[in-house]
């Protein structure tokens, strides 16, 4: 080590990169996948989708979070070769519902298409993260409907 | 009516002894029958009438009107009285129902059509008004709701919860409840809160909005209402004492909105208007929503009853409750008894309000001593520090620690940490008792134990939260003497049916024990797992949640756990290049505010090396970046991440697993702390 000293009850120790550059000996509990308390991603073990996924933003429980998730069980639970092609209608009053509060879910154009790739990273983050970091919610949240869902491509025109 | 009286009067008389002959000849007649068809009298009794047949068959004859005058009479007034009751009824039981349009359209005109009203029903309809009089003698009150109901029987349209009424029509609708209220001498507003709530939320701060938040995407359609007595909607709170201040936006006191680092805006409120719907239309939302009550005190708790009580004694019943409460700011007792305009020069900082209160003094005055070394009392600081550059603001922090998060920090690093807050321009006064505050001279002069006065114009307490226990007596709540707070269990549930989050919950961490906590990440996944726990989850406190603090642009940490000063710790650290600040870890993350990539992220493995770092010069004082691990029984409970970001996820792994490690020096390898 470069230093080590102790003050009292508290030891302050200084390292160098070299002193760090071996691989640590210390040992982490293995992760059980099945932990009922553990936070769960976007879909829950047993294949149902997780509405309290922080991921999700406020998409769920906002004013058009019924018709968010009628869209989105179906998609989910599409059985189609075209995943959710027979979902049109449900993606259609989603759609018109967030219509009716822009300041939540603003239109997509252009230069909400650049915002958001930029916050891409941030949008798989946390509920915390909404509630206490990124710019307008709906950003992210419309944002996040489209790189959570992998490969699904969101009809938000 | 007064003609109605008269004859009434009149008639009074006649029916009575009418009625009355007539029930002695019933009674007569009855008896006469019990007795013996023997006894029937041969003569006529004494009290009939003499005389000719002609006056026999007209006193018959009068008799028998009066009689069945006295029956239809009576037969009319126990029906209407029936009719006006049911009505009633079930103009209360559609009250809740009435859909927001109809009741706004309507209570403008209420006051004008109501006169109109009484003007037009004398005249067409002489028939209600029968009705109502003889209820002239009962109290004025009844007779006013009576008056009203009576006449909206004759106007065809019926109350009722359907929306598709014309406002002309409408407009008698709601006067008896108009009227009926005015008669109570409660305001229209009254009828707007909905006496039942699936889900009530007590408070409306970030606990609450987080446990709405839950509820609303676990339970379908759910109807939540938050009942707060703040006026604001939702709001996050770390930003009233760092990002705002940093704002160079003139009006960010009404706007509220706030640059992050990386340059995006947003607002403090978690969302806007819009989100919400209005707490009288929540129960007949078709999709139900999240509606706020604001400006209203939960003032009592009824457990068994399953309902609470607001300051304006509207009763509210609910089937879930979560008590989210929040606390009061502290104050010094010196201070509180020092007098009226000691106190005018107090702000006690925890709302929008004393931001704004304390963002207009201070442009104001030349001098400002915040009072108070922890988290709230060291941003405030440095933020009033920072003005102080641009205006000639003295900021004075006075506290009885030795340094600046004295109680948070090991010795050396809180001494390090005073050091830095210095250079954002605030005058430190360390080890400072404060024995008595006067007001002197339009400025305050503050005596400390130890002798040193010091002048300024304006005090910041912030020496702690009290956490708001109010309803623990009339809910019959635990309340945690070690702690304070509501006592609940690793599920955060106090009672059947009630559950507590946030700064107010004192409640059992499975690994660490029972603490309460008081940051805004914890209030978030506190608030969340009530809301889950609230629909049917049965899950303890489980994922730790951490916080945060930056002090100026170069000092900036996350911890998570249990960071107490006086715990045995130990800390390994590397020397910080430009890189490692707070602004760095923002920018390079592309996150607005540092919590984001920290708090939900879970560890896979350590974060691996791959660039070399610049070489550490290991001065021995100089405590750029590492990482501190406090322990209790040799076991982690604590870690600062000091400088160094986008780590916590191993932390909190660290902290979970709860393993004795022998060689910290490895657990730290894990951080990787010389890189980025």
């Amino acid at each position: 080590f470069s230093s080590f000293h102790t003050k009292g009850k508290d030891t302050i120790i200084f390292v160098t990169k070299e002193d760090h550059a071996a691989p640590s000996s210390a040992e982490l509990v293995e992760e059980d996948p099945n932990d009922p308390y553990e936070e769960r991603g976007l879909i829950l073990p047993s294949g149902e989708i997780n509405w309290n996924c922080p991921c999700l933003g406020g998409m769920a429980s906002g004013p058009c979070g019924t018709a968010f998730k009628d869209a989105f069980s179906c998609f989910h639970y599409s059985k189609e070769e075209v995943k959710g092609s027979e979902c049109m209608d449900q993606f259609r009053s989603m759609q018109e519902c967030m219509q009716r509060f822009p300041e939540l879910y603003p239109q997509e154009d252009d230069k909400v298409q650049q915002e958001k790739s930029e916050t891409h990273e941030a949008s798989q983050s946390s509920e915390t993260a909404e509630m206490s970091g990124t710019d307008s919610a709906p950003a992210e949240d419309s944002n996040t409907t489209q790189c959570v869902v992998h490969g699904f491509l969101l009809p938000v025109s | 009516m007064l003609k109605c009286r008269t004859v009434w009067k009149k008639l009074a008389p006649l029916a009575r002894s009418s009625s009355t002959v007539c029930r002695q000849n019933v009674r007569r007649a009855v008896l006469n029958n019990g007795r013996t068809p023997a006894q029937v009298p041969a003569a006529h009794m004494s009290t009939g009438p003499a005389g000719g047949g002609r006056e026999n068959q007209l006193y018959a004859l009068l008799v028998g009107a009066a009689c069945l005058g006295g029956g239809i009479y009576a037969y009319r007034t126990v029906k209407g009285d029936q009719r006006r009751y049911e009505e009633r009824l079930s103009e209360i039981a559609s009250r809740p129902h009435r859909a927001a349009p109809q009741e706004t359209l309507s209570e403008p005109e209420p006051l004008a059509a109501e006169a109109a009203e009484t003007e037009a029903v004398p005249a067409p309809e002489p028939e209600p008004q029968a009705e109502p009089s003889p209820e002239e003698p009962s109290p004025p009150a009844p007779e006013a709701e009576v008056v009203a109901p009576s006449e909206t029987t004759e106007i065809p349209p019926e109350p009722t919860a359907e929306a598709a009424e014309t406002p002309s029509a409408e407009s008698p609708e709601p006067q008896p409840e108009v009227v009926a209220e005015s008669g109570g001498d409660v305001a229209p507003v009254a009828s707007k809160i909905p006496s039942h709530a699936r889900y009530l939320l007590i408070g409306g701060g970030t606990a609450s909005f987080a446990a709405a938040r839950s509820i609303r995407a676990r339970d379908p359609g759910a109807r939540v209402l938050i009942v707060t007595d703040e006026p604001d909607l939702p709001y996050m709170r770390p930003p009233l004492s760092k990002e705002l201040w940093f704002s160079d936006d003139p009006s960010v006191t009404e706007t509220l909105r706030f640059k992050q680092w990386n340059g995006k805006e947003r607002s403090i409120y978690f969302q806007p208007p819009s989100f919400y719907i209005n707490p009288e239309e929540l129960n007949s939302a078709e999709n139900g929503g999240v509606a706020v009550l604001t400006g209203k005190k939960v003032v009592h708790m009824d457990v068994r009853g399953n309902k609470v009580k607001l300051d304006d004694d509207t009763e509210i019943a609910y089937d879930k409750c979560l008590i989210a409460t929040g606390g009061v700011p502290r104050n010094l007792q010196v201070i509180e008894r020092a007098g009226e305009e000691v106190m005018s020069k107090t702000t006690l900082f925890r709302k929008i309000e004393d931001f704004k209160l304390l963002d207009k003094v201070s442009r104001n005055i030349k001098s400002v001593t915040i009072i108070g070394g922890g988290f709230l009392g060291s941003e405030l600081a440095c933020a009033l520090g920072r003005r102080s550059a641009e205006s000639d603001l003295e900021v004075i922090q006075m506290f009885p620690e030795k340094g600046n998060m004295g109680k948070v920090l090991p010795e050396y690093l809180s001494n390090w940490t005073t050091e830095k807050v210095k250079k954002e321009g605030v005058k430190i006064i360390s080890e400072a008792l404060v024995k008595s505050v006067v007001a002197k001279d339009d400025k305050l002069e503050i005596l400390l134990k130890d002798g040193r006065l010091v002048k300024t114009d304006h005090i910041v307490a912030a020496v702690g939260l009290e956490p708001n226990v109010d309803l623990a007596k009339s809910a019959g709540l635990e309340v945690d003497s070690d702690f304070g707070g509501y006592r609940v269990n690793a599920e955060l549930q106090a009672r059947s049916n009630i559950w507590v989050a946030g700064d107010a919950a004192c409640f059992y961490d499975i690994r660490l024990g029972r603490r309460r906590v008081e940051h805004h990440d914890h209030a978030v996944v506190s608030g969340r797992l009530a809301g889950e726990n609230m629909t049917g989850a049965s899950k303890p406190y489980w994922h730790q949640s951490m916080f945060w603090s930056d002090l100026g642009p170069d000092v900036g940490y996350e911890a998570i756990g249990i960071v107490d000063s006086s715990l045995p710790t130990v800390g390994v650290f590397a020397k910080a290049t430009a890189k490692d600040t707070p602004k760095a870890a923002t920018e390079k993350s592309g996150t607005g505010i540092r919590s984001e990539s920290e708090t939900e992220d879970t560890a896979v493995s350590p974060v691996a090396s791959s660039t070399p770092a610049p070489p550490t010069v290991g001065h021995k004082d100089d405590y750029g970046k590492g990482v501190i691990f406090y322990l209790r029984d040799k076991v982690v409970v604590g870690i600062i991440l000091w400088n160094v970001f986008n780590r916590m996820p191993i932390a909190r792994k660290i902290i979970k697993d709860g393993e004795e490690h022998a060689d910290l020096n490895e657990v730290a390898k894990l951080f990787n702390i010389h890189e980025d």
